[in-house]
């Protein structure tokens, strides 16, 4: 068994392709639904109601799927030029510190600047932090070769205990209990809510505008024709005299900046300080949004949304009949595998009897 | 501050649990490095040591022997080994994407199959784990279990395998030059397929190291990065079994290190350091590793290459 390129990729099959991963990790999730005891049906009601439901599950989806709209870009973008990014998790940390310590140190009042000043240097701190975070993977790609999964995965870990040093240390609430958490950000900086009594806040504009940026970028931008040739065909580009390792770097500021911005955005639109479970994952669960948009930023604001809806929806399903919050990760990855096999097979053909010549 | 850490170099229990920490790395960076030397990445090796750790710790704590769960773990990981099998090599996928979906697959399985078994326990349920092997007369090996003794056993071993043997040389040549093994007729996928499997399951085992030798239940997070971390180990032994042991011993001896100067508490160079800091020091040693070597890594020429026949 192996597999031929298609002559012209199936259109049919291109579109069908969606739908059949949805029906294949909905087939998975049920047997996994039925294993723990659940009737399945009504565990599916009771999730899409969760997720989709109502005003309040739209609200709380919405909520969910704004930090993780931005870290979905972040592997977009940086996956298209074939940088390998899997520190958003670590970047979107670095962001929220960032913001907290413009707007929140100096006894909870942030620098002593005009709000309309200080909002912009905080997110301009935030963005940059991310955007330096990755530089460091990033040169040592493109000068030294090295392998930048494994270096952005380790930095995520790195972070994440400088996260902890600070709230133990200089960024501490004094106030908190000892409970692990920042100082709180200067009411002037937090953002507005966009529905009265919901958490969805006026972040989610910003992130679906910058996905329409990105686009656009990516579309009619010199950046992004760099970035597209710098991913299909690297050498190829050097060779038309591109500045691969320059693009390079472009893309990993842009990158490390947008999961930056999904933590000070966080900070400044829901949570207000920075804990060290403020993100169950989001940078991680950018990269899934990422793929099952193909890498599209229009998608992922849609597939952002799906994931929002999937994580928000099995938190009350799992409430109301005994199944554990988990399925939401499984059904998540399982369709993340599903998608990439799906949307292969619109490319290939698979070709099960053995060729004539060779063994 | 210097007599210290020379008293520590020298005493018994330090080395103990030098080795101890090396086990579980050791196994990783040999699977990683079956898998890596023909010709495919494996960013599942995160995941598959959860699931590995859980699924041996279950098989005992359902009445399996130990050893029992150790091949319950290896099977578990020869089985997401082949899954990744089929996603990289017949369907010839992303690997780094292929990978980190397994790792996200694998840890949320393992989760969700932890709170299907045990909805209403705060803390898991213990089992009686592996015993040191004290009748070794060795010391500080005689400190550790069967499962150390099994680890450092492999390294030679598959030394041996890799470089001695034809079914070795076919691993090797599949990862350099996968047109030129097919004309001497070999099954490019094949051979990849058996090495991915292999290395998986030994991931796995690597996993139940956790819970049925080094502690005795199972944890969410009780892995913590110790699979990227193998990843790059490989790259800091060049691909090569003898050095990937001498990695992973470098590695122990420094977590081991930052563990006892966090415990002793007296600060670096008299300046009062953070516990985290400590707990940074084997990341940033791994990531600094990785970059010393970076000029000479000698990279498996057909690796994160897909292979179709036909295709150049």
């Amino acid at each position: 068994m192996h597999i031929e390129k298609r002559a012209t990729p199936s259109r049919r099959l291109q579109l069908a392709a969606p739908l059949l991963a949805i029906a294949f990790t909905l087939l998975v999730s049920s047997l996994l639904v039925a294993w723990a005891g659940a009737p399945v049906g009504k565990a599916y009601a009771l999730l899409l109601d969760g997720g989709f439901g109502s005003t309040f599950a739209w609200s709380e989806t919405l909520t969910r799927a704004t930090p993780l709209i931005l870290t979905g870009l972040s592997a977009a973008v940086a996956f298209r030029a074939r940088l390998f990014n899997i520190g958003a998790e670590g970047q979107l940390y670095a962001g929220a510190l960032a913001a907290v310590a413009i707007g929140g140190l100096h006894g909870g009042e942030g620098f002593a600047l005009h709000p309309a000043l200080l909002f912009p240097a905080m997110m301009a701190a935030a963005a940059l932090a991310g955007a330096l975070l990755l530089l460091g993977p990033a040169l040592l790609k493109s000068r030294l070769g090295v392998d930048e999964v494994v270096t952005t995965l380790l930095l995520n870990f790195i972070v994440l205990l400088f996260v902890s040093m600070m709230l133990d240390g200089p960024m501490k609430d004094p106030t908190a209990m000892g409970w692990p958490q920042s100082v709180v950000l200067q009411d002037a900086l937090q953002l507005d809510k966009l529905i009265e009594r919901t958490r969805v806040h006026t972040g989610l504009l910003w992130a679906v505008l910058l996905a329409a940026l990105l686009w656009a970028l990516m579309r009619f931008g010199t950046l992004g024709l760099q970035i597209r040739a710098v991913g299909a065909n690297a050498r190829a580009a050097a060779f038309a005299g591109m500045p691969v390792g320059w693009v390079t770097v472009k893309v990993a500021l842009l990158s490390g900046a947008l999961a930056g911005l999904a933590g000070a955005i966080e900070v400044a639109g829901r949570t207000s300080y920075v804990t060290l479970d403020m993100s169950p994952g989001y940078g991680y669960s950018g990269i899934v949004i990422a793929m099952l948009a193909a890498l599209n930023p229009l998608g992922v604001v849609a597939a952002a949304v799906f994931v929002a809806g999937i994580l928000v929806g099995a938190d009350s399903m799992s409430r109301a009949v005994n199944v554990p919050t988990y399925i939401a990760d499984v059904i998540v990855a399982v369709s993340l595998l599903s998608m990439l096999v799906a949307a292969m097979l619109a490319q290939y053909l698979i070709v099960f009897r053995r060729a004539a010549h060779a063994g | 501050m210097l007599a210290e850490t020379f008293d520590l170099l020298t005493s018994l229990p330090f080395w103990v649990a030098v080795l101890r920490i090396a086990t579980p790395l050791i196994l990783g960076t040999l699977g990683v490095l079956l898998c890596e030397r023909a010709g495919v990445l494996n960013l599942g090796i995160e995941g598959i040591m959860v699931a590995g750790a859980f699924a041996g710790w279950l098989a005992v704590y359902q009445g399996a022997s130990l050893w029992g769960g150790v091949v319950v773990a290896a099977a578990v990981g020869a089985a997401f080994g082949a899954l990744h099998a089929l996603l990289t090599v017949t369907l010839s996928l992303s690997q780094h994407v292929s990978g980190l979906g397994l790792t996200l697959f694998a840890t949320s399985l393992a989760s969700y199959a932890y709170r299907v078994s045990f909805p209403k326990v705060d803390s898991p349920p213990t089992i009686q784990p592996f015993t040191e092997m004290s009748w070794l007369p060795i010391p500080v090996l005689n400190a550790q279990t069967p499962l150390t003794l099994l680890a450092l056993v492999l390294v030679p071993a598959i030394g041996w395998l890799l470089y001695r043997t034809p079914a070795g040389l076919a691993v090797r040549m599949v990862g350099e030059n996968p047109a030129a093994a097919e004309g001497q007729g070999l099954s490019v996928a094949g051979v990849r397929y058996a090495a991915i499997i292999a290395g998986s399951a030994l991931m796995g085992v690597a996993g139940a190291f956790l819970t049925l030798a080094a502690f005795n239940a199972f944890y969410f997070n009780m892995v913590n990065g110790r699979g990227w971390v193998c990843v790059a180990l490989v790259v800091f032994a060049s691909w090569r079994p003898g050095k990937a042991l001498l990695g992973a011993l470098l590695f122990a001896l420094f977590d081991a290190l930052q563990l006892r100067l966090q415990q002793a508490g007296s600060g670096l160079f008299g300046i009062d350091v953070p516990y985290q800091v400590y707990l940074m020091l084997p990341y940033v040693f791994s990531i600094a590793a990785l970059v010393l070597v970076a000029r000479r890594a000698a990279y498996p020429q057909a690796l994160m290459k897909p292979y179709r026949k036909g295709e150049r």
